[in-house]
């Protein structure tokens, strides 16, 4: 017999299913059909529905009402067509008809693997939990003997190092009567001076054109007119040759990653080079996604990417979890340490970035034994993607707070702690508070931050969240044109815009750090492992970061 | 707050002095404790000058510990001081067995390298100071030849009286003192300055705020004496040790690597490229809070330096053969009372006031324009 979910509705999801409900009212819509065409899901559609019509007419008016047949919306239940939540619809329709709704109670999880393929998605860890991070309070103020300084008009030093230093044994320094000199013959890595919150590496690529260069602006005119020293990671994916032979080079860190797109380019652009780039990190994992490469899906490899990246038009863009050109991780970093400086003449600090993971401080290790190692980048669970599995984001991963601090601590230990530097990265600024979360993060003992998903909320407006709104990055059909490749929707961000919002986000990041470090009586130098500084209000977070309980 | 008191001489005088200059700063001192350390000793150690001398306090159990395991290391006592409590007529209780005792090297010891002595000195005032930790039967301050540590809690007028500073002095012609202003309450003697490492002593005003990277700091050089930290203070005297000692620098760089310029005030130094470096290799040890420090180096020169904010008082004045470095004027006025007052000295933020063993002038390193200048 036949079974009769065939026949009828049975087989099909219920709204109730989905991760979010279209809330439309009838009476404010003037169906102008903005909604449907702005739905980047194709989630509602136009329908024809019978309506209950209530109307009063005459000098004695006595409501009369009809049913009859007319045009609204609706939302389908195919579950490749589920509504995202993203809004779009309420921020086109013209008289607030519509809405979409979080349903708590939804059933996604259960059915978005139809044809055995797992659900893929762009954005976060979907989770609300009040993250380590944001746990930590800075409680070392000074009252009495040592003062409070001004965050106003005291001159504060808001920099940290970005790459090798030297163990003081091995500083090359002559000693001639009563003064230092420089023996100018040794080699000394390169290390530059930068602001502590960097941006971290994402692709022009996985992000548009428009928000990939809204960014490069904001961080020039850091740079050049506001005196703050922000950089950028190219993310893998290259950059615009114009720009790599351009003067604002230097204020961009070149991403190399296993599929090592966009080298090609960059390699034949070194002769014509006017300044070194900030610094080449190499990326070994990412914190959103750990184990897996990167992820440019064929929707968004159109014209300009393929050029910028080499390849053709149209395919899938995976790179290997792993540099395969390599034995080990070991022989990887090793040598692409070592051949990358040599690429750049020793100008240029080569560092390794890596995801959060309980084998971080072995990694370290061997780091520190290399002299080439300019730093090392930890990328913990709440870091972003363009990109990937859900499980990958939802399950694996770890927390950057302790992993960050282990490996601070293991560096104290074996007295490295200047040597090295460590960048932490993975849900700095989440739930908006940049400045907080990264001076935290560098009392315990990081050299600085990256943000990533912080700049595409604060800055473009990115409407994705930890209840999984939107998280289209992935397909190119960001209805805000910040992970599209699609000109059609990617003119729906200004990249001027962009530009001033990046300015205005790290001149007010400056402006809190100082806030915080002010009443902590610290302005020439960072306080980077000032521990004493922090304090937490769960006995656990205490003893795991060593730092004091506070309630 | 903590008042400082230094004197420097070219002729004895007794830390009677330096206490009396405590009294004129009482307003910023509580007299919650004294710590003295006097070098370039006279009286009755002028002819003992290449003798270490331990200092510090035991009880008589501490005592007999103590002694067995400086005859086990060959130590021989060559001349024993002990103040004279039973004279004392005022409030304080006896700690135990006050002492500054002069010894003969180990025999093996007396012809080696000032190194290998150092070395020595060095891990038998650690291991006296392990043995007596649990129980506070044993407390050492400083194993060095040619310098007395004194301290105890109490006012520091009553505690000169205590150990009888004013009937039989020990005279020094340099001698640091520190009016202790309470600040926790649970009063350690470990966390009393003047602190002393290897020849470097070293006494602050001001809190650290930088303490604990720069405790971690040190403690990973490996190199052995890096331990206490009872006070955030301590740090100060491990700094200068470590670059004086152990990275060979010229005591005026002390200024760059507690305080450095910025990269944009650098460009009058001559050795700009090399304290460029130092400034990033030696990150950890900036001290960022409010600090005027008074050291010895090993030579015997003295120095003041103020914190890159300078947020703590200081003064210097006096006269050819007698400076006194204190954290007020009145301090001075009350060593000095004679003296051009125009060429005192008031170390501002690049400063590092210096002044050589004999005191005969000022010396005042300017960080920023990389000059040496001169007042006598």
């Amino acid at each position: 017999m036949e079974s009769k979910t065939r026949l009828d509705v049975n087989g099909q999801l219920t709204l109730k299913e989905l991760p979010y409900i279209i809330r439309w009212e009838s009476d404010k819509c003037t169906r102008c059909g903005q909604c449907t065409a702005v739905c980047p899901q194709k989630a509602i559609e136009p329908a024809v529905l019978v309506q209950r019509l209530v109307t009063s007419e005459g000098p004695m008016p006595l409501p009369q009402v009809v049913r009859q047949v007319g045009q609204g919306i609706k939302q389908v239940t195919d579950i490749e067509r589920y509504c995202v939540g993203c809004g779009m619809c309420s921020l086109v329709c013209p008289n607030d008809a519509i809405f979409p709704e979080y349903n708590e109670v939804n059933k996604f999880a259960f059915h978005k693997n139809q044809g055995g393929s797992p659900y893929k998605r762009g954005g976060r860890r979907n989770s609300t939990e009040v993250s380590t991070l944001d746990k930590l309070k800075f409680t070392r103020i000074s009252m009495l003997t040592d003062p409070a300084l001004d965050a106003g008009r005291h001159e504060f030093h808001i920099r940290t190092l970005l790459g090798r230093n030297l163990a003081p044994e091995e500083m090359p320094l002559i000693i001639k009567d009563d003064d230092l000199g420089l023996d100018e013959t040794v080699f000394i890595p390169p290390v530059r001076e930068i602001f502590p919150i960097r941006i971290g590496g994402m692709s022009f690529g996985a992000l548009s054109p428009n928000m990939w260069e809204g960014m490069a602006m904001g961080v020039a005119y850091l740079n050049e007119v506001e005196n703050i020293p922000v950089v950028m990671c190219t993310g893998e994916g290259g950059m615009p040759p114009r720009l790599l032979k351009s003067r604002f080079l230097k204020y961009f860190i070149l991403q190399i990653a296993s599929g090592y797109f966009g080298w090609d380019e960059i390699i034949h652009a070194i002769p014509h080079m006017k300044e070194d780039p900030a610094a080449i990190e190499i990326k070994y994992g990412q914190g959103a996604k750990p184990g897996d490469g990167g992820l440019l899906m064929a929707f968004k490899v159109l014209d300009l990417i393929a050029k910028v990246r080499g390849v053709p038009t149209k395919v899938d863009l995976a790179s290997p979890p792993t540099h395969q050109t390599k034995y080990s991780i070991e022989e990887a970093v090793a040598k692409m340490l070592t051949s990358m400086s040599m690429a750049f003449d020793f100008r240029v600090p080569v560092y390794p970035k890596i995801s959060g993971t309980k084998t971080a401080t072995a990694v370290l290790n061997n780091l520190a034994r290399n002299p080439f190692a300019a730093a090392l980048t930890i990328d913990g669970e709440d870091g972003g993607t363009g990109a990937a599995y859900n499980v990958s984001l939802e399950k694996t991963g770890h927390p950057i707070a302790s992993n960050l601090r282990e490996c601070y601590l293991n560096l104290v230990k074996i007295g490295k702690q200047n040597e090295l530097p460590l960048f932490a990265a993975g849900g700095v600024g989440k739930t908006g508070s940049l400045a907080a979360n990264a001076a935290a993060l560098i009392m315990l003992g990081a050299s600085g931050v990256d943000c990533g998903k912080y700049i595409m909320q604060a800055a473009a407006g990115c409407l994705g969240d930890e209840r999984n709104r939107c998280n289209l990055c992935n397909i190119g059909r960001c209805p805000k044109g910040i992970t599209a490749q699609d000109p059609r929707l990617y003119r729906r961000l200004d990249p001027d815009k962009v530009a001033e919002r990046v300015v205005d986000i790290f001149k007010a990041a400056d402006a809190e750090m100082k806030k915080i470090f002010a009443p902590m009586g610290r302005s020439t130098q960072l306080p980077i492992g000032m521990s004493d500084g922090l304090s937490v209000s769960e006995k656990a977070i205490a003893e795991q970061l060593d730092i004091s309980y506070a309630c | 707050m903590c008042r400082l008191s230094a004197i420097i001489s070219d002729s004895y005088f007794s830390p009677m002095e330096n206490i009396m200059a405590l009294e004129t700063m009482k307003e910023g001192h509580d007299g919650s404790g004294l710590g003295l350390v006097l070098r370039d000793l006279g009286g009755e150690f002028q002819g003992l000058k290449e003798f270490p001398i331990l200092s510090g306090i035991c009880s008589k159990e501490g005592l007999r510990v103590m002694d067995e395991y400086m005859v086990k290391l060959g130590f021989k006592t060559k001349h024993l001081w002990n103040p004279r409590i039973k004279d004392y007529q005022g409030n304080m209780k006896t700690r135990g067995f006050y002492f500054a005792r002069a010894y003969e090297f180990p025999e093996w010891a007396e012809e080696t390298s000032p190194e290998v002595q150092s070395e020595l000195l060095t891990k038998t005032r650690l291991e006296l100071r392990d043995m007596g930790k649990e129980d506070a039967s044993i407390i050492i301050f400083s194993f060095w030849p040619d310098l007395i540590t004194l301290k105890e809690v109490g006012d520091p007028l009553d505690v000169g009286l205590f150990f009888g500073l004013d009937k039989k002095p020990l005279l020094a012609k340099n001698i640091f003192a520190q009016g202790r202003q309470n600040t926790n309450y649970a009063i350690n003697l470990y966390a009393c300055h003047p602190f002393f490492i290897e020849g470097y002593t070293t006494m602050t005003n001001g809190e650290n705020t930088a303490f604990v990277p720069i405790r971690e700091f040190l403690t990973s050089r490996g190199v052995p004496g890096y331990v206490g930290y009872r006070s955030d203070s301590e740090v100060f005297c491990h700094i200068l040790h470590y670059m004086r000692k152990e990275l060979k620098f010229p005591l005026k760089y002390y200024k760059d690597v507690t305080t450095p310029l910025f990269d944009r005030e650098m460009d009058e130094r001559s050795d700009k490229t090399a304290i460029e470096l130092i400034k990033r290799v030696l990150r950890p040890l900036t001290i960022d809070g409010p600090n005027c420090t008074i050291g010895t180096d090993r030579n015997g020169t003295v120095f003041m330096t103020q914190d890159s904010k300078k947020l703590r008082p200081g003064a210097i004045g006096g006269v050819p053969g007698k400076y006194a470095l204190m954290s007020e004027i009145c301090g001075v006025d009350a060593v000095v009372p004679v003296r051009d007052r125009s060429k005192d000295v008031f170390p501002m933020k690049y400063d590092m006031a210096m002044i050589e063993k004999d005191a005969k002038e000022i010396k005042i390193w300017n960080q920023k324009h990389g000059s040496m200048s001169t007042v006598n």
